[in-house]
């Protein structure tokens, strides 16, 4: 918004030259453009008014007002995606607004180290993957659009079955997501996005309960790569309370197989207790953002050199495992 | 070198006609030789129409006998719909390229060979990546049909760029055609008044604009762009997003059922879903423009969205679901709202 003036603008002077716009504007400079009435051309006024009614307008009918908006630019096709089907409109309006009470009132996610996340530019969130459902992804990503300065989008990267299943596949493109493939998170941080990788996979979230808070394989150190391709920032993060969402005890591998999933979990209370145990237990989440681990000194040939690589993948993997230990070790309880 | 005399292939299809018109109003170009099946219908100017099917050795001759220099090929056909079934498809894509490639090669005079090739040769997957760039593998296999023709023409093309160093080879893969003009299975689908989609998938698509895609192939023709090159407008829609742009509704039709609804469409000669174009229409694919606009130096003048919307107010597309209406009963409602507040403020000072 530009200021407007709070004194009573100026009388019309009575010269020969048209009398100009008294608005400031943003440089403190006058607007000067020719006045239509009030002191004020016709681009000021109108933004006057317009603050004016929005003054007095009550909050339902402002929502209102939104809500039939978006409703009309969803059924006419009258928005924006980019190049990966990202949907900014939807993911605010209805995605992020859908996990918001989840991520609130249920696990009660408490976010920490959101600074060492920039505030722009390209940066790569590496994470512990658990839960058995990819709650934890939704849940970094809302933390850092709820309370982050920039309110920024974490950009994420899943695995090709995610792309692979109806339903889902557009879900995770219109939310952000696109594949975990060196070219896509290249083609991410190199134009200065925040992408998120759980290196760990279907490895890491489908682990027993047994092995929980215990990382997994962090994969090639793709992530590791393309980071250094790209000259961006590695910032670890881990996740306490994920791997508590539902308990893995057993797994139906014949039933994973026969429907070419990477696993078919049994919880305490599922299948049990059938849709009821679809239900998440309510535990208390910890989403704590480390300190960025920079590439940018690194040559960009060093992408190349498995050793170099190999060593910061595990230099991440170190940092986001005793954090997880000191984390689970500040816990009172898993549900408080 | 700028080209002298021109042959294109296809001449009798849209994109090749309008080519050749305005490669034919280009002062510099002192011939124009049309070839196809059959006549071009519409006006190709002072274009020489040889009538005949580029697998017949008469093309061979005519390349020699006119001394041509630059051959322009877009005969390569998307759909068996007007070919006569798949193998008729499949032998004038492949064995057809051949036998043109093979006269090319003989020729002396020639010093330029266009290929209007497709990104259907990217296929279409849940491992791709967002967008395709040149130097890319499609990450799925083909079985038949447009993309595996393509893919097989761009290798003979290889083939003489390999044997001809001499000859600069121009490959031009261009995203799904779209305009006010143009026809092509994908702008029959979107003229449909509902239109089937795969359910629970969205794919992104791309386009580029009929204008954009000529001015390519003219530029092609008229300077020196040798290479592989990606032409597509810039940006992508999600496919649920191009019908709703469209003014369309879509139905979703569950993958099962999905085969057996193509094939209806298919014999009641609507469109034709292609095992190819399914996937297409549950995957999608983006290509990387940035060769087009730095090395080949054209940036398209049409984005995918302003393409498309260019195709729907240019066919004048009945909108069964009107943005001016919807926008109406939404100033309505408001002020309907607006209106019920003023009363009760006016009550509420009264009591």
């Amino acid at each position: 918004m530009i200021p407007i003036d709070g004194r009573e603008p100026a009388p019309p002077r009575r010269s020969r030259r048209a009398a100009r716009c008294t608005a400031s504007l943003a440089d403190g400079k006058r607007c000067r453009e020719a006045v239509v009435a009030d002191g004020l051309c016709d681009e000021h006024l109108a933004e006057r008014l317009e603050a004016e009614a929005a003054a007095v307008t009550p909050d339902w009918e402002r929502k209102l007002a939104g809500g039939l908006a978006f409703l009309r630019r969803r059924v006419t096709g009258d928005y924006p995606v980019d190049d990966f089907g990202f949907d900014p409109d939807l993911t605010e309006s209805v995605f992020l607004a859908a996990v918001r009470p989840l991520y609130e009132k249920y696990f009660r996610v408490e976010a920490r180290g959101l600074d060492n996340i920039p505030a722009e530019g390209g940066a790569l969130v590496v994470a512990n993957h658990s839960g058995t459902v990819p709650l934890d992804a939704l849940m970094t990503q809302l933390a850092i659009f709820d309370h982050h300065p920039a309110h920024r989008h974490l950009r994420m990267l899943g695995a090709d079955l995610v792309f692979r299943s109806p339903l889902v596949a557009p879900i995770a493109r219109k939310s952000g997501g696109t594949l975990a493939c060196n070219e896509d998170a290249e083609r991410l941080l190199s134009a200065g996005e925040l992408a998120g990788v759980w290196p760990e996979g279907f490895k890491g979230i489908g682990k027993p309960f047994s092995e929980r808070y215990k990382l997994q394989r962090f994969g090639r150190g793709g992530f590791v790569s393309a980071a250094i391709r790209s000259g961006v920032p590695i910032v670890p993060c881990s996740i306490v309370g994920a791997e508590e969402i539902y308990p893995i005890i057993g797994n139906v591998k014949i039933l994973a197989r026969l429907f070419g999933f990477p696993y078919v979990p049994v919880t305490p209370t599922f299948p049990l207790l059938g849709p009821l145990g679809l239900l998440p237990l309510p535990s208390k989440w910890v989403i704590e953002f480390g300190e960025p681990i920079a590439t940018n000194e690194l040559d960009r040939g060093a992408a190349d050199d498995p050793m170099l690589v190999f060593n910061l993948t595990d230099q991440v993997r170190e940092v986001i495992q005793q954090t997880l230990y000191k984390l689970l070790l500040g816990r009172r309880s898993v549900f408080f | 070198m700028s080209s002298r005399v021109v042959l294109i292939t296809g001449v009798s299809r849209y994109l090749g006609g309008r080519l050749a018109s305005l490669l034919a109003a280009e002062p510099g170009i002192e011939r124009v030789i049309g070839v196809d099946v059959v006549p071009p219908r519409q006006d190709v100017g002072r274009t020489e129409f040889v009538r005949a099917d580029i697998r017949n050795p008469i093309i061979a001759k005519v390349i020699t006998q006119a001394k041509v220099d630059t051959v322009v090929h877009m005969s390569v056909i998307a759909t068996p719909f007007g070919a006569g079934g798949r193998t008729a498809m499949k032998e004038i894509n492949v064995i057809g390229t051949m036998q043109l490639l093979a006269a090319c090669q003989k020729a002396p005079s020639l010093r330029k060979l266009i290929v209007k090739s497709t990104t259907a040769v990217y296929g279409a997957s849940s491992r791709d990546p967002a967008l395709f760039t040149e130097g890319m593998e499609p990450r799925s296999q083909f079985r038949s049909g447009y993309g595996k023709d393509s893919t097989e023409v761009e290798g003979y093309v290889r083939g003489l760029g390999r044997r001809r160093p001499d000859v600069d080879v121009t490959l031009l893969r261009f995203a799904n055609f779209i305009g006010p003009r143009i026809d092509t299975p994908l702008t029959r689908y979107f003229s449909l008044p509902l239109v089937p989609r795969m359910f629970g998938f969205d794919p992104r698509v791309q386009f580029v604009h009929e204008d954009d895609g000529i001015e390519v192939l003219r530029r092609s023709v008229v300077d020196e762009h040798r290479g592989t090159f990606n032409v597509a407008g810039d940006g992508v829609l999600l496919l649920s997003q191009a019908i709703r742009r469209a003014g369309r509704t879509s139905v979703q039709i569950p993958s099962p059922a999905v085969s057996a609804v193509g094939s209806v469409f298919r014999r009641a000669g609507l469109v034709d879903f292609s095992p190819e174009q399914m996937q297409f229409l549950q995957f999608g694919r983006g290509v990387d423009t940035t060769r087009l606009r730095v090395d080949f130096g054209y940036v398209p003048a049409y984005s995918t969205l302003a393409a498309f919307d260019d195709f729907v107010s240019g066919r004048q597309l009945k909108k069964y679901v009107d943005p001016a209406r919807l926008e109406h009963l939404e100033r309505r409602l408001l002020s309907t709202a607006e209106r019920r507040r003023a009363t009760t403020a006016e009550s509420g000072v009264r009591a």
